[in-house]
């Protein structure tokens, strides 16, 4: 199980007690250059980024692009940069944040419209078998029902693109595949259900996928579904250095020493 | 009207589910189709739901009619969309002696509509979900299963997009095209430019769930329908791998469903005017911890992810409810040429995720007939393209 955290007690979004200052990335196509719109938000102490951005749309300007579907941190479509760091909308709070609070869109990923992005480039990067579902690993006390062989479950990962957004590789070079599409790939090779992991191995080991990470970590930070982006791509090196589809020595550079955390 | 039946255009308004699902149908049909969503595909209600796929047992006593269509669609959904369900099953609990009078009837219910049902005593439940309430009195398991909420429907986004559908997300209508007493289309915004645009349409369909009463306005034509937004709450952590449901007639807290490393417990129940502000009150917030709890005490100390409202569809006229608890869940197609004198305009609604391939398909014949084509409903046995083919295909 998978439950650290105490409750949070807190307080409902009706009631309004502060306004924030939101400075929103603006771009629409045939647009000569983005601009930043302002926009004085009232919120109550639960707000979330994407709560703030609904009442903009809502209340100001219904011209504002912006993703969502979810509104609990499980469809991934309200990626964001939030003053500069990685988040998704509906989890990321008002009052965690400082009085003016800059809101822009994934980085690394082309955009669409204001804060929209064009996710074809995203999925672009996938390898063809895209897993899905997975074994359940929770609850292992729990014996399933008769007639079924296990519980399953979905996927961690939600496609939401922060960890390219984090990526300082990614931000050098369009040909590196990225984290979201290493970790994707590695888990593959964890749990190949009937996948062909000696392709997906081979499909990994190139200098523009799994040799291409410098070891930053950012994805793992940026990680809101507890994917570790990072380590998925240091463990996909190991199977690859141990006895992939052929041995052979990765290309050694400073940043692949101490890997490892 | 197109000289020629197969020439005949639809505009859907509204990406949600049902809309998908419609897009998709009226393809295989050979009908030629523009979708048009004002934000993101999925994103007003079908995207906010808990991911519960219905085995019906909900409305099994209550309201048998969306009940029969539930399990039927359940069944047909597993086969078209594999690998889009974690197919657990779900469990229904009674903890308290009223509960208990309530399983007989339940029971029974089920069994009538269709719904497999397996008893289990106390302890057999526990052993399939270690966490449950100890104190419980009897478990009913029957065949619910979880989907992704947007992920799902996105398949039919998906299909429809390789089989030739024009789909625009952040699009919004503006205003219906009215003429010769019909609607001719639609002015949309296209928030991608900032431009607008007429598209013309033989039939416009109306697919906006609880903002259908605003677009049909735009016709001068009223829609019996009431936003009913519901409260859920996210929780960290796995509590179960079935979905569990309290055994009773429904109310508030009553369930919670798994969802990848997160538990959803949901929901309430009330109703707006505006499915556009949707306030995400406290003591609702309160009611899921305590009403969740008592299927699942860790509910009481799980961490806290996210709470927020999601507005249903459902039909009823205003005045009929102060909850929508007493509102069917079921689906109707409005042919407003019929209720209202007005061509070209049809509305689709109420419903549930569950149930958006047989909210389509009951649609897509009064668009058909409307248009003079002769085409059978081919979505009960087509595979779905997964969603990850949405992104691959040009738009």
């Amino acid at each position: 199980m998978h439950t650290a955290e105490p409750i949070e007690k807190v307080e409902g979004p009706s009631k309004v007690t502060e306004i924030r200052r939101f400075r929103v990335f603006r771009y629409k196509r045939g647009d000569a250059e983005s601009h930043y719109d302002e926009f004085d938000v009232p919120v109550g102490p639960r707000a979330s980024v994407l709560d703030a951005l609904r009442w903009i749309e809502v209340h100001r300007d219904p011209t504002l692009a912006i993703r969502h579907s979810c509104f609990h941190a499980s469809c991934g479509t309200c990626g964001l940069r939030v003053n500069g760091r990685e988040g998704l909308g509906c989890v990321t709070f008002v009052r965690d944040l400082g009085t003016t609070i800059t809101v822009e869109p994934e980085a690394n990923i082309p955009i669409l419209a204001d804060l929209v992005l064009d996710m074809r480039e995203f999925y672009a990067r996938f390898p063809e078998q895209h897993p899905v579902m997975r074994a359940s690993e929770f609850l292992p006390r729990a014996v399933p029902p008769d007639g079924m062989d296990g519980y399953e479950r979905f996927e961690d990962c939600i496609e939401c693109g922060l960890c390219l957004s984090a990526c300082p590789i990614a931000a050098t070079t369009d040909e590196y595949v990225g984290p979201a599409a290493l970790a994707a790939a590695q888990r593959l090779v964890e749990e190949p259900r009937g996948a062909d992991t000696v392709d997906i191995l081979r499909w990994a080991d190139q200098p523009d996928a799994v040799w291409r990470c410098h070891a930053a970590f950012e994805c793992t930070e940026a990680c809101p579904a507890g994917v570790y982006p990072a380590e998925r791509i240091m463990d996909m090196r190991g199977v690859l250095v141990e006895g992939g589809p052929r041995r052979r020595a990765p290309v050694r550079t400073a940043a692949h020493e101490g890997a490892r955390p | 009207m197109a000289s020629d039946a197969r020439d005949a255009h639809v505009l859907i308004v509204g990406g949600g589910g049902t809309g998908g699902a419609l897009a998709h149908d009226l393809t295989l049909r050979g009908v030629r189709v523009t979708l048009v969503e004002r934000g993101e595909f999925t994103s007003g209600t079908t995207g906010r739901h808990h991911g519960l796929l219905h085995s019906g047992a909900r409305y099994a006593v209550g309201d048998k009619e969306s009940a029969v269509e539930c399990i039927e669609e359940n069944m047909i959904l597993r086969r078209i969309a594999p690998g889009s369900f974690e197919e657990n099953d779900g469990l229904f609990v009674a903890v308290t002696d009223e509960d208990m009078a309530y399983h007989d009837d339940f029971v029974r219910s089920c069994k009538e509509c269709g719904i497999p049902v397996q008893e289990l005593r106390p302890d057999e439940a526990l052993r399939l979900e270690p966490l449950l309430n100890p104190e419980l009195k009897a478990a009913v398991r029957v065949p619910d299963a979880t989907m992704d909420a947007m992920r799902m429907p996105l398949r039919f986004f998906a299909t429809a997009q390789y089989n030739g559908a024009e789909l625009f997300n952040y699009m919004e209508v503006v205003d219906l095209i009215l003429s010769n007493g019909g609607v001719g289309g639609a002015m949309v915004h296209d928030r991608v430019t900032n431009e607008q645009r007429q598209i013309r349409a033989d039939i416009t369909i109306n697919a906006t769930g609880p903002w259908s009463e605003r677009i049909a306005a735009m016709a001068s034509v009223d829609v019996p329908i009431r936003p009913s937004p519901g409260v859920l709450l996210a929780l960290r952590g796995r509590l179960c791998n079935m979905v569990v449901n309290r055994m009773h007639r429904s109310g508030d807290g009553d369930i919670v469903v798994p969802q990848r490393a997160l538990s959803i417990v949901g929901t309430s129940s009330w109703t707006v005017e505006d499915p556009d502000d949707l306030d995400v009150p406290d003591d609702h917030i309160e009611k899921m911890y305590e009403e969740g709890a008592k299927l699942i005490p860790a509910v009481r100390q799980a961490g806290f992810r996210a709470a927020w409202s999601a507005a249903r569809p459902l039909i009823g006229s205003r005045g009929d409810a102060d909850t929508g608890r007493e509102l069917s869940r079921t689906f109707k197609t409005f042919d407003h040429a019929e209720t209202d004198g007005v061509e070209g305009f049809v509305t689709i609604t109420g419903g549930k995720a569950t149930t958006l391939r047989g909210m389509a398909q009951l649609c897509a014949d009064v668009v058909c007939r409307k248009l003079g084509i002769d085409a059978e409903c081919r979505t009960r046995d087509t595979i779905l393209l997964p969603h990850t083919a949405f992104y691959a295909a040009t738009r």
